[in-house]
């Protein structure tokens, strides 16, 4: 019998955000490359802003230009970018206080190496060349000679740090965010020799030692005793459905055609239902008690479906506590 | 030493809606909280500690999103907690909070909760693809349809009673300003004729996915005595669990739900739940499971949930009204619905429902389930101090 199986498990989706009136401000102010923060009730800017005061839990909508050039608070160098971060190439994570600023903002300096990078530099703004109101529309920060000085952000438009009254047309509300996670997935031991007697055509459950229930698919413990479970019974291949629901919506990951039959099944010998398919039977024919057995197809991990035997079906007593 | 009697002084809910991208996250829980406070006539600076729950991560694709909301929720120098129970978290949220008073930890507890499905689609969240899996299942609505359909086959109840339950839930919605859903169009015939999604549920009988949140502010006695309106008080509350999947698991009825209610009704002082609460909000996300918690609940005995239903005493006007907000079926952002459950039953006991007032609600049931019908949290609130 082979060990444990892996397999990995990627969970992709692309999650959107709306903005509010802050957030909405700042990422339509980068769209049109222009940093803004917030006045918080103690005077100090924020950037990023914040929708609320840190301090007193105020609402804050007082918006203040800030200039694209700043200082560097502090830094981490990463030697080995990964897909989907700012740069390809090794760059400085850095927060950076931006002109007019009180707090600091994260991303990334584009540097030759660690020794090009200390705590106290200069940086400005790299805008990136298609902006669409996201904070990857600062390219990145590179290295900046002048010293803080108000008055000389973008060259075609001088900046003044102050209260910002500009409207923006067409201002960002919302934005998309892919997200993924890539898991390896390990279902354990038991189900591992449950997917192994499957590829064998054979469906075994797992009994307790202390009340002697039929688990399948087995656990490696009974959920109700709380003990492992060892001993290996086969159960089926015959069952009967305890109860089902006809689906006519289709599952996103599921290539199967609507209508369905979505079933318990009370295996022969097992004390708890599995789940399945039902097919070879009209959707309206399917019953309570009905008498099913798998069908397995070539190259399937799992049965199909399953099918009527056509054998009488079981009297409701016989399976009503296996629903 | 006896516990702190907790009061519900404050409570507040989002206007709720299939999709609120007029606020942010922070935005959503901070309506609902302004809200409970103004109702308390309480400000930030009364609040000891700040309790927040919402169901799972993937739902929003924000991890851990408790970590960002501390300024909008006025909880900087102050305890901030998550609680996460799957659907039943509103309730879970809000007993762990009670908790905080009760064990005179904490003396004013301000309690939140919240989903914004609209960032994301539920029905994603719940069907990851995980491997060596038979991917089988569309939602929700598929796994608890064939518990629907155990329950009719072991009661014999007619097929028509779940229509009942939706028919009633989006009435009394319209009666709720904050609900989701207000059809005013509906009739009976036309739940019965929305499409069969999965046969025994129909579209009409099944919840919305909602942007919303909902936020009390819970105090003992020196802060009731304080309070601008007739408080709520706990009389019972209790959490109970089990596994998804067993042997010897009953879907239609799960033990931790009757074992649940066993403890509140204890501590309540309750011995007979259909003659002594005047009103109950049920976590129903599929119409059926009015008549199948009724049973599960004890107001009814088993087999019996489908004729209290079916004889209208559950109606707005019958002798026991349940959902007079219009439930889960009228508005459902998952990780605050529970919540909202909690949150109508005070504001029952406290005279302040408004159009969806019980006459004379002098005691309530909130109630709220997750997951695989594995998670229960209840409470019993009065509009009496508990005794001693």
């Amino acid at each position: 019998m082979s060990g444990p199986l892996t397999a990995p498990l990627v969970v992709e989706f692309p999650f959107t955000r709306s903005l509010g009136p802050v957030q909405s401000a700042f990422l339509t102010g980068l769209r049109e490359r222009v940093v803004l923060g917030v006045r918080a009730g103690d005077g100090r800017v924020l950037v990023p802003p914040t929708e609320y005061d840190p301090g007193t839990a105020e609402e804050l909508r007082e918006l203040v230009e800030v200039a694209p050039t700043g200082t560097v608070t502090t830094w981490a160098w990463n030697p080995a970018p990964r897909p989907r971060q700012p740069l390809p190439t090794p760059f400085a994570w850095v927060l950076v206080r931006l002109d007019g600023a009180d707090t600091a903002l994260l991303h990334a300096l584009d540097a030759p190496g660690p020794d090009a990078v200390r705590t106290g530099m200069r940086v400005r703004v790299r805008w990136a060349a298609d902006r669409t109101g996201a904070i990857t529309d600062i390219a990145c920060f590179e290295p900046y000679e002048g010293e803080p000085r108000e008055g000389e952000a973008h060259e075609d438009e001088p900046y003044e740090s102050g209260p910002y009254i500009r409207e923006f047309t067409d201002p960002v509300t919302g934005i998309t965010t892919p997200a993924r996670l890539d898991y390896t997935y390990a279902p354990g031991s038991a189900q591992s020799r449950y997917l192994a007697a499957l590829a064998r055509h054979r469906i075994v459950g797992e009994r307790c030692p202390a009340c002697r229930r039929v688990c399948v698919p087995p656990r490696g413990a009974c959920p109700t005793c709380g003990v492992a479970t060892r001993e290996q019974t086969e159960v089926g291949p015959r069952g009967t459905v305890t109860t089902y629901c006809v689906v006519n919506i289709k599952a996103r990951n599921a290539a199967i055609d609507v209508p369905y039959v979505y079933a318990h099944i009370a295996l022969d010998g097992a004390d708890q239902a599995l789940h399945g398919r039902i097919a070879g039977i009209p959707c309206d024919r399917v019953r309570m008690g009905l008498r099913v057995e798998p069908v397995w197809t070539d190259g399937a991990r799992h049965p199909d479906h399953y099918r009527p035997t056509g054998e009488p079906d079981a009297a409701y007593d016989t399976y009503k506590e296996l629903l | 030493m006896t516990r702190e009697p907790v009061a519900v002084v404050g409570i507040g809910q989002t206007r709720h809606a299939a999709a609120r991208k007029d606020v942010s996250i922070a935005g959503l829980v901070r309506e609902a909280a302004l809200r409970a406070l103004a109702d308390a006539e309480l400000t930030w600076a009364d609040v000891d500690a700040v309790v927040i729950g919402k169901a799972p991560d993937f739902f929003e694709g924000v991890m851990m999103p408790e970590l960002y909301l501390a300024d909008a929720l006025g909880a900087v120098g102050k305890p901030l907690m998550r609680v996460h129970t799957a659907g039943s978290v509103g309730g879970s949220t809000a007993l762990v909070a009670a908790r905080l008073v009760a064990a005179r930890v904490r003396e004013t507890v301000l309690t939140v909760a919240f989903e914004k499905q609209s960032e994301s689609n539920a029905m994603w969240g719940l069907s990851l693809p995980v491997p060596f899996q038979q991917p089988l299942l569309a939602g929700a609505g598929g796994f608890f349809a064939p518990h629907v359909r155990a329950y009719i086959r072991r009661t014999g109840a007619p097929a028509t009673v779940g229509t009942l339950v939706a028919y009633k839930d989006r009435r009394n919605a319209l009666r709720n300003p904050f609900a989701h859903l207000h059809e005013h169009d509906i009739t009976l015939e036309r739940v019965q004729e929305s499409p069969m999604l999965w046969d025994p549920v129909r579209y009409s009988e099944t919840c919305p996915s909602s942007d919303g949140a909902c936020a009390m502010v819970l105090t003992g006695r020196r802060g009731a005595a304080r309070a601008p309106h007739p408080p709520a008080w706990v009389h019972g509350g209790a959490m109970r669990s089990e596994p998804t999947l067993f042997a010897g698991k009953d879907f239609v009825s799960p033990r931790a739900g009757r074992d649940c209610a066993a403890d509140v009704y204890r501590q309540a002082g309750i011995t007979d739940p259909r003659r002594e609460i005047d009103v109950a909000e049920l976590y129903v996300p599929f119409s059926w499971y009015e008549p199948m918690w009724l049973e599960n609940l004890g107001f009814a005995t088993e087999g019996e949930g489908w004729k209290l239903t079916a004889s209208g005493a559950t109606e707005l006007d019958g002798d026991l009204p349940v959902n007079p907000s219009g439930g889960v079926l009228s508005t459902n952002p998952i990780g605050a619905s529970g919540m909202l459950r909690f949150a109508e039953a005070a504001l029952q006991v406290r005279g302040r429902a408004g159009e969806h007032q019980v006459d004379g609600a002098r005691r309530a049931l909130g109630h709220a389930y997750g997951g695989g019908a594995q998670f229960f949290s209840m409470w019993l609130v009065g509009s009496e101090a508990p005794d001693g």
